[in-house]
C-alpha cells in the first residue's frame, strides 16, 4: 500500500519512506537545492552589500571618531589642566616673591626709621650730656668762686678779729694762691 | 521492508540516521522539480531570516554603545574583515560582501541545523559544492583578470631547482582543481556525519538499559557539533581568504 503511493515520487526513497543510501547524492533533488541556493545567496548577498555591511561598518568608524574625538578631547583638557597648573604655580611663586618684596621693603624701611631715631636719639644723648657737662663745669666752677669769696671773707674775718687790718687785696691774693696750691 | 521489521518486533533497532536529510516537497506530495518549493528552501530562508535578525535588525539602532545582539553582529563583521584583510591584504577588501556572504550563509545553516527536526542545508553535497565552486570560479577568473598569463606563475614554483618545477606544476595543477572538492566535502562531510552520528545514538536510546549512556552520549556529541558548526563555517571562510590572496598575488 505504501509502496504504491511513494513509489513515483521519488528512487531516492523506499517504501517505508526511508532515505535509499544518501540523500546527498540523490541527483534528483540537485537541481532544487541548487536553485534555490542560488536564491538564498543572492538575497544574502544584496541584503549584506547594501544594507548590513555598509550600516555595521558605519557604526563600528562612528565609534572610532567617537573614541578618537573624545581622547583627542581629553588630552585637551589635560593640556589644559596641565597649564592652568603651571599658571597657579606661577602665580603662587609671583605671589611669594611679591610678599618677600614687600617683607624686605617693609624692613629696610623700618630699619631706616630705625637709624633716624637711633641717630636723632644718639645725638639728643649726645646734646644732654654735652649740656650737662657744662652744667657740671660751670656748677664746680661757680663752687670754686664761691670758695674763693667764702675764703676770702673768712680769711678777712680772722685777720680783723685778730686784731690785723685785713687788706684785702693781699687776703685775696693769700686765698687766691692757697686755692690754687 | 523498514517498517515492517520495526512493527515485527518493538525491541529491535531500527536505525534510519540519514532520513533526516531527505528532500520533501512542502506544500503536497509530489515529485520535486528545481522550482518546488522544499524544505530545502524553507531553512534556506530561515537562514536569510536569521541572518537579517542578526545584521540589519540586531544593528538598526545604530548604538554608539552596543547591545547583546549588535555587539555579536559587530564581532561578526569585524572577525571576518580581520581575517580578509590579514591574508589577502588591503586590495582583498572589496571582496568582503562576498567572502561575508558565504560566512554568515554557512554559520547560520550549520547552527539552524542544529535545532531538533532541523533540516541541515549545508550537510547536501549540492549545496557545498555550489559554495565551493563558486569559489573555485572567482579566484580562478580574478586571478586571470588581474593577473593575466602571470597568473599560471602560481603554478610554476620559481624556488624550486629547475629540475623539479615540471613535477611540482604537475602537482600544483592536481592540488589546485582538487580545491574545491576538498573545500565542499570537508563542510558538508563534517555536517552530516555528525548528525548521522547523533541520530544513531539516539536509535540506541530505545533501548532502556543503553538510554542514559545513549542521551550522554548525544549531549556529548551535540557540544562537539555546536564546534564542528562554527569551525567548519571558519575553516570554509579562512579557505576562500587563502585562494583569493592566490589570486590577487599568485606568487609563492
Amino acid at each position: 500500500m505504501a509502496t504504491e503511493t511513494k513509489d513515483f515520487v521519488s528512487s531516492c526513497i523506499d517504501a517505508g519512506g526511508s532515505a535509499v543510501g544518501m540523500p546527498q547524492l540523490c541527483g534528483e533533488w540537485m537541481g532544487n537545492q541548487i536553485f534555490w541556493l542560488v536564491v538564498t545567496l543572492v538575497v544574502i548577498f544584496l541584503i549584506l552589500s547594501r544594507v548590513a555591511l555598509p550600516r555595521i561598518g558605519a557604526i563600528l568608524a562612528e565609534r572610532q571618531g567617537t573614541i578618537t574625538n573624545d581622547i583627542a578631547a581629553a588630552e585637551d583638557l589635560k593640556a589644559k589642566a596641565v597649564e592652568a597648573e603651571e599658571l597657579y604655580n606661577k602665580a603662587l611663586a609671583d605671589a611669594r616673591a611679591e610678599a618677600q618684596r614687600i617683607a624686605a621693603e617693609a624692613r629696610a624701611e623700618i630699619q631706616v626709621g630705625l637709624d633716624e631715631a637711633i641717630a636723632k636719639a644718639d645725638a639728643e644723648i649726645a646734646a644732654k650730656t654735652a649740656e650737662s657737662e657744662k652744667a657740671i663745669a660751670d656748677i664746680r666752677a661757680g663752687a670754686l668762686d664761691s670758695i674763693k669769696v667764702v675764703a676770702t671773707d673768712t680769711a678777712g674775718e680772722i685777720v680783723t678779729a685778730l686784731g690785723g687790718a685785713a687788706d684785702e687785696a693781699g687776703v685775696a691774693k693769700a686765698v687766691q694762691a692757697r686755692v690754687k696750691g | 521492508m523498514a517498517s515492517d521489521a520495526s512493527a515485527a518486533e518493538g525491541s529491535s533497532l531500527v536505525f534510519h540516521p540519514m532520513d533526516q536529510f531527505i528532500v520533501k516537497p512542502l506544500f503536497g506530495d509530489g515529485a520535486i522539480a528545481w522550482y518546488t518549493p522544499t524544505n530545502v528552501t524553507l531553512w534556506l530562508a530561515l537562514s536569510i531570516v536569521a541572518i537579517i535578525a542578526l545584521l540589519v535588525l540586531g544593528t538598526s539602532k545604530r548604538a554608539v554603545v552596543p547591545t547583546r545582539t549588535q555587539s555579536i553582529a559587530e564581532l561578526a563583521y569585524g572577525f571576518i574583515y580581520k581575517m580578509l584583510e590579514d591574508i589577502c591584504g588591503k586590495e582583498g577588501v572589496k571582496y568582503f560582501p562576498y567572502v561575508m556572504t558565504l560566512f554568515m550563509f554557512i554559520v547560520s545553516a550549520n547552527f539552524l541545523g542544529l535545532l531538533p527536526m532541523s533540516f541541515t542545508t549545508t550537510s547536501h553535497f549540492a549545496v557545498t559544492a555550489v559554495l565551493a565552486l563558486a569559489v573555485f570560479l572567482t579566484v580562478t577568473v580574478l586571478g586571470f583578470v588581474k593577473n593575466g598569463a602571470a597568473f599560471l606563475g602560481l603554478f610554476w614554483v620559481g624556488s624550486a631547482p629547475l629540475a623539479l618545477r615540471p613535477i611540482l606544476a604537475i602537482i600544483e595543477l592536481i592540488s589546485y582543481f582538487v580545491r574545491p572538492v576538498s573545500h565542499s566535502i570537508r563542510l558538508a562531510g563534517n555536517v552530516m556525519a555528525g548528525h548521522a552520528v547523533i541520530k544513531v545514538f539516539a536509535g540506541f536510546a530505545a533501548i532502556g538499559a543503553i538510554a542514559p549512556v545513549s542521551i550522554a552520549a548525544i549531549t556529548a556529541m551535540y557540544g562537539l557539533e555546536i564546534l564542528v558548526a562554527f569551525i567548519q563555517a571558519y575553516v570554509f571562510t579562512i579557505l576562500t581568504c587563502v585562494y583569493l590572496k592566490d589570486a590577487l598575488h599568485p606568487s609563492h
